[in-house]
């Protein structure tokens, strides 16, 4: 007897798109994406160490080509977008896969960070959403948005400790996030090395750790006073 | 040493099952866990009581047969075991222990600890093959295969098939029996002319199983008793890649035999 399944389930698994690896493969590069972002808008933010005049310019120099802009920013939300629909359809499959649970579970094997994407991602979605509100468009900026003043919206945002609560928090769950997807989008594209691959989490723990000082050191220092 | 067991008891693939708890008296630490099971076993049976049911054969580590939660973990607390090789000297007088089956949607449950895992003989019966001439042995040097990745292959191909790695997973995936599977045979020379038709086809059988996703996190590796390596589940990432990238047709297309079977004309 064929142990071949025939009909659709089968015939949609075949699908290369359909498999859970290549879904997986999807998260990989939306994830790689996204991490390039993350280093490239740290490195153009900590500018704001470096005045107000510097941080304002480079406000501008980013808008110089509209379009080059807007291709940047609608890859960027192409990447978001894949890779929640990706997150959405495996942790549906997950629900699927399992539908009854143990009454006792140890996942002590795993890290932290890698049992918390489901909660430290869509956390970060909501973070997304606000810091647009607040710092591009100036929506949910409380007490005047200055365009084109970057700087000052930044100064004046940060000095509401409750708003830089939640970039903090949002950091740190970032730093967890990445902790886990920076080794992980390699293994999920088939690198996974001996040597190589101990050295990329160690990597993947110190990038994640220095990506969330650099960004939780500018709401610190505006509460600290240093920024004014 | 008095042990105390909450084990799941279900009289049926439908009945509705429940923890029972047992009080285990002089259990000795020289026993292995299924041993101290058979005690429990013959004790109900005296009570005209249905015994436990819980799947074993060699009881060396070497068949697969056996496996079932302990407190959360597949197969128990050592590494690099199955259930059969656990002994009771690793537990202490007064010790509770939560006893389930392995449990995922690809594993329908028979009875009490007993799941039907032929979902992993279905992954190995779409792509776990070679295609050679069979009759009598050709001489063993023929194809050179380079030491170090006939240790690789021969790392992958201990796996048992025993289930645990789909059990320990959150997402209950099969991606490490799979991996294994797949870089078993993708490693050596013999493996080569089927490698990009078998990373599909068993990738395939087990979404179609419904087996969750990969998502990197290592507790299958932890529970292994052969302890394979998640590298294996790259491999199978690779292999599946390379061969979506390569021919994006379906495999009926080149396939007769398959495609024959799926118009129903086998």
């Amino acid at each position: 007897m064929s142990s071949l399944a025939v009909g659709s389930p089968y015939d949609r698994a075949f699908r290369f798109y359909e498999s859970t690896v290549f879904k997986k493969a999807v998260m990989a590069v939306t994830g790689l994406i996204l991490f390039a972002f993350v280093i490239g808008h740290l490195i153009g933010n900590l500018q704001v160490y470096e005045g107000p005049e510097k941080m304002d310019a480079y406000g501008r120099f980013l808008r110089i080509e509209p379009v080059l802009l807007w291709a940047v920013r609608l890859v960027l939300l192409g990447a978001v977008l894949l890779h929640i629909l990706m997150t959405v359809q495996l942790a549906l499959l997950k629900k699927k896969a399992r539908p009854i649970g143990y009454v006792k579970k140890d996942n002590s094997h795993s890290s932290y960070a890698s049992r918390t994407m489901y909660w430290s991602g869509p956390i970060i979605a909501v973070f997304i959403i606000y810091h647009i509100l607040h710092l591009t468009l100036g929506v949910a900026q409380p007490d005047g948005f200055e365009e084109g003043h970057p700087y000052a919206n930044l100064v004046r945002g940060f000095q509401n400790p409750a708003v830089s609560s939640f970039y903090i928090l949002a950091m740190i769950l970032l730093c967890l996030h990445l902790y886990h997807g920076v080794f992980s989008m390699f293994q999920s594209l088939g690198a996974n090395h001996p040597i190589y691959t101990p050295l990329l989490r160690k990597f993947a723990a110190g990038i994640a750790i220095a990506i969330a000082i650099g960004y939780i050191s500018i709401p610190v220092s505006v509460l600290a006073g240093w920024l004014h | 040493m008095k042990l105390t067991l909450h084990i799941w008891r279900q009289r049926s693939p439908t009945a509705k099952g429940q923890m029972v708890r047992y009080d285990v008296p002089d259990v000795s630490p020289d026993m292995s866990f299924l041993e101290m099971l058979d005690v429990v076993n013959e004790g109900l049976i005296l009570k005209g009581e249905e015994p436990i049911a819980f799947e074993h054969d060699c009881r060396e580590g070497i068949c697969g047969s056996c496996g079932f939660m302990i407190n959360g973990v597949a197969h128990g607390p050592s590494r690099g075991t199955a259930v059969c090789q656990l002994h009771m000297r690793q537990y202490k007088d007064g010790d509770v222990l939560f006893v389930e089956p392995f449990r995922a949607r690809a594993f329908p449950l028979l009875k009490d600890l007993a799941v039907d895992r032929r979902a992993l003989d279905r992954i190995i019966t779409a792509g776990g093959y070679i295609s050679v001439r069979t009759g009598s042995a050709p001489e063993g040097n023929v194809i050179p295969v380079p030491k170090e990745k006939a240790e690789l292959a021969m790392d992958a191909a201990a796996c048992i098939g025993c289930g645990a790695c789909v059990a320990a997973c959150p997402n209950a995936s099969a991606a490490l029996f799979t991996g294994a599977k797949i870089t078993h045979l993708g490693l050596l020379p013999q493996g080569q002319a089927e490698r990009d038709q078998r990373a599909k086809k068993m990738v395939a059988q087990a979404n179609v199983e419904v087996f969750g996703n990969c998502t990197n996190i290592g507790e299958c590796e932890a529970v292994c008793p052969k302890e394979i390596k998640i590298e294996v589940i790259a491999r199978m990432n690779r292999d599946y890649l390379k061969a979506a990238w390569k021919n994006r047709e379906s495999y009926r297309d080149d396939d007769p035999v398959e495609l024959a079977l799926s118009r129903g004309k086998p």
